[in-house]
């Protein structure tokens, strides 16, 4: 305890420094699978072969891909760029799989209803089936901003700043309190996250909130049913 | 005027849904196509707004062929009520009113202004306006479908099977809902149902469909019930020997006494 009030400005930098990874490579998950998504369930051949190449991006292992990307982007191992490039690929190989059975989940029926009102394509995607998707895309974000998260701490080895440098550095110089604080604080910032995209989806999505009220309002009374029946 | 000129329609995997038919629904008259699954009614519903496009043949709308018209612009033109009644889940009763005017440029209060005229027009509480479709009825959501159908004041109304999911105490309410708009409106009206009671309610004109996609008979309820072309449309309208019906005192009984009606 004494460490982390000693060490207060080191921990909220690393803080920082760790959204500052996470956020971008977040973004970019989502902004780059919501297209590769729609080819995946707009044509159905393409399907299994993008979604086998985001399962193989998915396995390769963190470390080696941190190493090999500059060599592809020609950036320095070091570099931020390199980190969030590395992190948003991982999280467009996950979210990808989630947004393309989000869009597929969304009822035909709608979608050609809104076609026979004059929706165009581009139209109907972004204003019926992307905001229908939104649940499940929201639910796929979720655990893509938890694993990106959690990832970070990674790129510490290449010695770039995060809270996986209270992780390296506590191992090196033996102070478990910093170990903690580095595991606490990576948990601590994965919740925040999490909460944060749930906010914003309430917000964006209000016709979702009621729909989970009706959910929780309605369940206890079915119990009661069951329980009277 | 909607004109089907020899079209038919068959898919990849062979079936002729609709065989080279031809038919005329005239201005402001309600053409019910009426037959059992299969018949291709709904198919034919669909090309006049370009959801399906005949295989051959052509569809014309006041003798424009609708293949020659932009297929977004020519559906912002027509209204269409669907089973179901295909709201858009995320939207209000209200924006969902008014989809169709804003999609063509009406500024959103203004359509949202005509949108709450309308919910009077189809019977429905105004105080419904902020409310999701699944908050409403199924009636209430039927009533929504036709009033979203009629947002844009269009010329013609392509209805299919808008009543076939909800209760027949509902059903036969929206029905007498939708004559007395059509008799302030006078809409060309293409209507489809598999419910023959519905086609005769309804119906200027009526068109029985057989398997294929074939037209059995067409003509005025009257003249059908008086004058069924064949057994095929004996029956489907109910008049075969097993149907033939007789009057008991003031009650309809059919062949083995069991009461269908009353006279009035």
């Amino acid at each position: 305890m004494k460490w982390v009030l000693d060490n207060v400005g080191t921990i909220t930098d690393a803080t920082w420094a760790h959204l500052w990874l996470a956020l971008p490579a977040i973004v970019i998950s989502f902004v780059v699978a919501i297209p590769v998504a729609w080819v995946a369930s707009r044509f159905r051949r393409s399907r299994f072969t993008l979604l086998l190449i985001a399962g193989l991006i998915y396995a390769i292992p963190s470390l080696p891909l941190f190493i090999i990307l500059p060599l592809i982007l020609g950036t320095s191992v070091r570099s931020l760029v390199n980190v969030i490039a590395a992190l948003g690929l991982y999280g467009v190989a996950l979210m990808v799989r989630y947004a393309a059975d989000a869009l597929d989940a969304v009822s035909p029926d709608t979608v050609l209803a809104a076609t026979a009102m004059g929706y165009g394509p581009l139209r109907r995607f972004f204003g019926v089936q992307l905001p229908l998707a939104g649940p499940a895309l929201l639910a796929g974000l979720r655990v893509v901003a938890v694993s990106t998260v959690s990832l970070v701490p990674v790129s510490a080895l290449l010695g770039i700043n995060s809270l996986g440098m209270l992780l390296t550095d506590g191992f090196q110089r033996d102070i478990f309190a910093e170990v903690l604080a580095g595991i606490v604080a990576t948990v601590v910032v994965a919740v925040a996250v999490d909460l944060g995209l749930v906010g914003l989806g309430q917000l964006l999505m209000p016709w979702w909130r009621l729909t989970m009220k009706r959910s929780a309002k309605r369940s206890p009374v079915e119990d009661k049913q069951v329980v009277t029946a | 005027m909607i004109e089907f000129r020899n079209v038919s329609k068959s898919y990849d995997d062979g079936t002729l849904a609709v065989s080279d038919l031809s038919l005329t629904a005239a201005s402001h008259e309600v053409t019910v196509l009426v037959g059992s699954s299969g018949c291709g009614k709904t198919t034919l519903l669909r090309m006049v707004n370009r959801l399906v496009a005949p295989t051959s043949g052509q569809v014309l709308i006041d003798d424009v062929d609708v293949a020659d018209r932009n297929a977004v612009e020519l559906r912002r033109s027509i209204g269409y009520v669907m089973q179901n009644s295909g709201l858009l889940p995320h939207r209000t009763t209200i924006d969902n009113i008014a989809t169709v005017p804003v999609l063509r440029g009406t500024p959103v209060k203004e359509a949202r202004r005509r949108a709450m005229d309308l919910m009077e027009t189809v019977g429905l509480d105004t105080s419904m306006a902020r409310r999701y479709p699944w908050q409403l009825s199924g009636g209430q959501q039927q009533r929504v479908g036709v009033a979203r159908g009629l947002a844009a004041d269009p010329n013609i109304l392509l209805m299919d099977e808008p009543f076939g999911a909800v209760d027949p105490i509902v059903r036969a309410d929206l029905q007498r809902e939708l004559i007395r708009i059509q008799a302030e409106l006078g809409k060309t009206i293409l209507f489809v149902t598999h419910d023959i009671a519905e086609a005769i309610a309804l119906g200027d004109k009526i068109v029985i469909l057989e398997k294929g996609g074939k037209i059995a008979q067409q003509g005025t309820p009257h003249e059908i019930m008086a004058k069924p072309k064949d057994d095929f449309v004996a029956t489907f309208l109910g008049l075969d020997e097993e149907r033939s019906l007789h009057i008991d005192g003031d009650l309809v009984v059919d062949p083995s006494g069991r009461p269908v009606g009353r006279l009035a």
